[in-house]
C-alpha cells in the first residue's frame, strides 16, 4: 500500500549518543513504512549544508518533521543554519518561491521543563507554542501547514517506562499523519499534537 | 650420488606430506594425523621408501618444535607468563609428578625395578609439545582455558627434561647394571670439565645473558640488517637469532626448545616481532610437518604384529593414567566441562623427548632395549591417536557435556588484538595515528622505515618494523580481528597491492585510503574502498582559505568559497572517472601523467561553471522584488 504522506524526519541533534530521549523516538519510528530519517549534523558535520540536497528532499515529501532537544527556548543552531539557507527566496517563499506549498511541518521537541512549568505566572514567562512562534511563522510564510508539536517534557526526571511510552505516543502520531487519520479540526483544537490521542 | 638420494628422498617425503594432509585435513583429522598417518605410509614397514634414516631426520626436525616455541614466546609477554605460574608450577608440576608416580608404580607392578619405574614414570609423563601445540593452535584454542592450561603444562614438562636428564644416571644403581653415578657431578661442556655447581651458574649466566641481549641489542641488530632492505638476510637474521638461542641452552646443558621459547618471551616488546613471527613460521610448519613423518615413519608395526594384545593394552592404560590425572587436576583448577575434557584428551600423549630419554636411559643401563623397544612403540602410537581422541571430543564428548550444562564457553581473549590496524606511519600515518590513539583508539602499526620506527618507540607508539603488502605479516598483525584498515602509504603501487591482498583475505575489513595522485584515485574508486582522502587536499585548501583572507576577503566567506572548491574536487573526480581509459596514459610518465592530469582538471572546470551561491544570504533577490512592488521614490 502507497501511504498517504510521506514523511522525512530531519533530526537536529548535536549529541545523539548521549541523548535519552531523541535516541529512544528515533529507534521507534525507524523503519517505519513511509517514513525516512536524516540526521543533519552527520550529514554536515561542518555546518556545510548541501541546499539543492536539501531542497530535493523537501519536494519528495508531504510532511516534513523537525526533531531537535529544545536549547535556550529554541532549535540547536544547525536548524537555524538550515532554515536560512535551504528555504531560499524563490524557491520557499516569494512570488514565484511555491515550491512547498501544501505540506506540513511537525516540530518534535524534547524539554527538560515540565508541562506547567512554561506560560505560567510562577514559571517561564512564555509557553512553548509562543516560544515556537518564530518557527511557525517560517513555516506559514512558505505557504505550508505548522503542525501542533510534539513535545516531551521534564526529560531530566523521566523513567524508562514513561520514555517507552513516549516514544509510542510518537509512533502513533508519525503513523496517524502518514496515513491521514487525524481530522483537521481536530488538529486545529490541539496545543500539543501529543493530545489528540485519547 | 649423494645428490641423487637427497632428491629422492625429498620427493617422498613432499609428496606424502601434499597428498596425505590435505586428505586428512577434508575429513576433519587435523594436519597432525596426516603427516603422522604420510610416515606410516613411507616408512620401512609399509612402503619401505624410508628406512631407518628416519630418525636421524627425526632429529633434525625437532628443530621445528624449537621454533615453534620461540613463537609461542614471541606471543607471551613477560608479564603474561609471570601471571601463569600457578598454572605452570602448579597444574603443570602436580600433573608430572602424580603421572610419573602412577605410571611408575605400574611399571614396577608389571616387574620392572624400581629405577627403571621411576624413568619409565617420569618419561611418559611428558607429553608432546609438538602434536598438542600445533593441534590446539589449528583449532584455535590457544587463548581458551583449555588451551593455556595445556601450554601451561607443557613448558613444565620442557623445563623438566633437564633435572630428568640429570636424574636417569642415578637411577641406574638401583637397575641392572651398576652405574658409578657420578655423571650428575662431572659433565664436559665444550669440552671442558665442569662440576655441577659451576654448571648452575653457567646456565643462570647465559639466561641473563640472553635476556639482556633480547631486550636491549637485539633491536639495534635488526634494525641494521632491516635497513639494508634484503628481505632474505632478515629472514637468515631472524633463523640465526632462534638457533643461537637454542644452541646456547644447550650448551650449558638446557633444553633448546626452553631456550628458543625464552628468547621469543624476551623479544615479545620488540618492534620487529610481527615481521619474526611471518619470518620463521613457513620454517616451523614446514620442520614440523618433517617431524610428525618421521614419527609415523619410525613406529614399528612389527612389534605390534607379534604381540598386539601386550601393546595395544599398554597404550590404553598410558592414555588413560594420564587422562584420568590430568581431568582430575583440571578440575582442582577450576576448568570447566567442555574445556576440561578437551585438556585432559590433549595432553593423554606420550611426547617427542620420551625418544630421547628412553635412548638415553638405555645407554645408561637403566632400561632394557627389549623395554625401550616397547616404549618407542607406545608413545608413537599415543602421538598419533591423540588427534583422534580430540575429534572423539569434539564430536561426541563436548556435544554430550553441553547439554548436560549451561555454562557459557569462555570467550576468547587476547589482549594484543586490536581493531585498527595502520599500515605506513610516516608524516601522513603519523597524524592519523596520533589523532586515533588521542581518543583511546589502540592500534596494530606497521612501518617499514627503521628510522621511523626508532624516533615513534621513543615516543611510545606501538610500532611495528614490516612491508604490509606481506600476507602473513598482515595475518599477524591481527587482521582476521580487526575492524579497520587504514593505508597511508605514499607509494601508489604498495598502497593497491596492500589494498588488494586485504579485499581477497579479509573482505570483512573496513579499507580507508590515503590517495596519492589521480590515477591512484581512480583505482580506489574501482576498487569501491570504504573511504580515501586526497593526501593534499585539506592543507591546501586551508592555506588557500589564509592567502584569500590575506587578500582581503572575509575569513568566514574564504571558507565557504573553500568548501564550495572542495566540493568541486569531488564532483570533478567522479566526472574523469567515467571517462578515464586506462591503456592510453599506461606509457607515460609519471611527470607527464601529473601534466595531462592537470590539463584535464581545467578543463573539467571551465566546463563545470555551479559553483554554488549562499543566495539566501544574499538579499539581492528580496530587495528587487520589493522594489517592485514599492518603486523607490524619484529623488528630488
Amino acid at each position: 500500500m502507497v501511504p498517504k504522506n510521506k514523511i522525512v524526519i530531519l533530526v537536529f541533534h548535536p549529541v545523539l549518543h548521549k541523548s535519552r530521549i531523541n535516541r529512544v523516538l528515533l529507534n521507534a519510528v525507524e523503519g517505519l513504512e513511509g517514513v525516512s530519517i536524516r540526521y543533519i549534523y552527520d550529514l554536515y558535520p561542518d555546518y556545510q549544508i548541501d541546499i539543492k540536497a536539501e531542497q530535493e528532499v523537501l519536494l519528495n515529501h508531504d510532511i516534513i518533521v523537525w526533531q531537535h532537544p529544545l536549547y535556550w527556548y529554541s532549535s540547536p543552531s544547525l536548524l537555524k543554519e538550515w532554515i536560512d539557507l535551504v528555504l531560499e527566496h524563490g524557491f520557499a517563499y516569494g512570488k514565484s518561491g511555491r515550491a512547498l506549498e501544501g505540506k506540513s511541518v511537525l516540530t518534535a521537541i524534547t524539554s527538560g521543563g515540565r508541562r506547567d512549568a512554561y506560560g505560567s505566572d510562577k514559571g517561564l514567562k512564555f509557553s512553548i507554542r509562543n516560544l515556537l512562534a518564530p518557527f511557525e511563522q517560517t513555516v506559514c510564510l512558505c505557504r505550508m501547514r505548522y503542525l501542533p508539536p510534539f513535545v516531551t517534557h521534564g526529560t531530566h526526571l523521566l523513567k524508562s517506562d514513561q520514555i517507552e511510552k513516549a516514544a509510542e505516543d510518537y509512533v502513533r502520531i508519525i503513523e496517524g499523519l502518514r496515513d491521514g487519520t487525524f481530522s483537521d479540526d481536530d488538529l486545529e483544537k490541539q496545543e500539543y499534537i501529543n493530545d489528540i490521542i485519547p | 650420488m649423494h645428490e641423487q638420494d637427497f632428491f629422492q628422498n625429498a620427493l617422498v617425503y613432499l609428496l606424502a606430506a601434499v597428498i596425505s594432509v590435505p586428505i586428512a585435513k577434508r575429513l576433519g583429522f587435523g594436519s597432525v594425523l596426516g603427516y603422522l598417518i604420510a610416515g606410516m605410509i613411507i616408512g620401512p614397514f609399509v612402503l619401505g621408501y624410508i628406512g631407518h634414516e628416519g630418525e636421524d631426520v627425526m632429529h633434525f626436525a625437532e628443530f621445528g618444535v624449537v621454533m615453534m616455541l620461540f613463537l609461542i614466546g614471541l606471543e607471551l609477554k613477560p608479564n603474561l607468563l609471570w601471571g601463569m605460574r600457578k598454572s605452570i608450577f602448579g597444574l603443570g608440576g602436580l600433573q608430572l609428578l602424580v603421572t610419573a608416580l602412577v605410571i611408575g608404580a605400574v611399571s614396577v607392578v608389571l616387574g620392572q625395578s624400581i629405577g627403571a619405574g621411576i624413568a619409565i614414570g617420569l618419561t611418559l609423563g611428558l607429553s608432546s609439545t609438538a602434536i598438542v601445540l600445533q593441534t590446539l593452535a589449528e583449532k584455535g584454542l590457544m587463548k581458551q582455558a583449555s588451551g593455556k592450561a595445556s601450554f601451561s603444562v607443557l613448558l613444565l614438562q620442557d623445563i623438566a627434561v633437564v633435572p630428568i636428564l640429570a636424574l636417569i644416571p642415578l637411577l641406574a644403581g638401583s637397575a641392572i647394571s651398576a652405574g658409578d653415578g657420578s655423571s650428575l657431578d662431572v659433565q664436559y661442556i665444550a669440552g671442558i670439565e665442569i662440576t655441577g655447581w659451576v654448571q648452575v651458574a653457567l646456565m643462570l649466566s647465559v639466561i641473563t645473558l640472553m635476556v639482556v641481549v633480547g631486550l636491549y641489542l637485539v633491536k639495534y641488530f635488526f634494525r641494521i640488517i632491516a635497513r639494508t632492505g634484503l628481505r632474505e638476510v632478515f629472514t637468515a637474521a631472524a633463523l640465526l637469532l632462534v638457533i643461537s638461542a637454542a644452541a646456547l641452552m644447550e650448551l650449558v646443558g638446557l633444553s633448546p626448545a626452553l631456550g628458543a621459547f625464552l628468547s621469543g618471551v624476551v623479544m615479545a616488546n620488540n618492534e620487529y616481532r610481527h615481521e619474526l613471527e611471518a619470518d620463521i613460521e613457513p620454517f616451523k610448519g614446514l620442520l614440523l610437518g618433517l617431524f610428525f613423518i618421521s614419527v609415523g615413519a619410525s613406529m614399528n608395526f612389527g612389534l605390534l604384529g607379534s604381540s598386539p594384545g601386550t601393546i595395544l593394552s599398554l597404550l590404553a592404560a598410558l592414555i588413560g593414567i594420564k587422562f584420568v590425572v590430568l581431568f582430575i587436576l583440571g578440575r582442582v583448577f577450576g576448568i570447566r566441562g567442555g574445556q576440561n575434557t578437551m585438556f585432559a584428551f590433549s595432553l593423554a600423549q606420550g611426547g617427542e623427548f620420551a625418544f630421547v630419554l628412553v635412548a638415553f636411559s638405555v645407554d645408561n643401563g637403566v632400561l632394557t632395549p627389549d623395554t625401550s623397544a616397547i616404549l618407542f612403540l607406545v608413545v608413537a602410537l599415543s602421538m598419533a591417536v591423540t588427534p583422534l581422541l580430540l575429534l572423539l571430543n569434539d564430536k561426541v564428548i563436548m556435544p554430550l557435556v553441553f547439554k548436560s550444562e549451561n555454562t557459557r564457553e569462555e570467550d576468547t581473549i587476547d589482549d594484543e588484538e586490536t581493531p585498527l590496524i595502520i599500515a605506513g606511519f610516516g608524516r601522513f600515518g603519523v597524524i592519523l595515528g596520533r589523532f586515533l590513539i588521542a581518543n583511546g583508539m589502540s592500534a596494530t602499526i606497521l612501518d617499514d622505515n627503521p628510522e621511523n620506527i626508532d624516533v615513534l618507540r621513543k615516543f611510545g607508539f606501538k610500532v611495528y618494523y614490516g612491508d604490509a603488502t606481506r600476507a602473513d605479516l598482515l595475518a599477524s598483525a591481527g587482521a582476521d580481528k580487526a575492524k579497520v584498515l587504514i593505508v597511508t602509504v605514499d607509494d601508489r603501487q604498495k598502497s593497491l597491492k596492500i589494498i588488494d591482498l586485504a579485499q581477497r583475505n579479509y573482505p570483512h575489513l573496513k579499507i580507508l585510503v590515503r590517495a596519492v595522485s589521480m590515477k591512484h584515485s581512480y583505482e580506489l574508486v574501482d576498487r569501491k574502498v570504504d573511504a580515501f582522502e586526497r593526501d593534499m587536499l585539506e592543507s591546501s585548501l586551508l592555506l588557500g582559505i589564509e592567502a584569500l583572507t590575506h587578500l582581503g576577503y572575509k575569513r568566514y566567506h574564504a571558507h565557504r568559497l573553500a568548501h564550495t572548491f572542495r566540493l568541486h574536487t569531488r564532483k570533478v573526480l567522479r566526472e574523469l572517472h567515467k571517462h578515464h581509459k586506462d591503456d592510453e596514459k599506461l606509457y607515460l610518465s609519471e611527470t607527464n601523467r601529473h601534466a595531462m592530469e592537470l590539463e584535464e582538471i581545467f578543463r573539467a572546470e571551465k566546463e563545470d561553471r555551479s559553483h554554488g551561491s549562499d543566495s539566501s544570504w544574499d538579499v539581492s533577490s528580496r530587495r528587487k522584488e520589493a522594489e517592485e512592488i514599492n518603486p523607490p521614490a524619484q529623488e528630488e
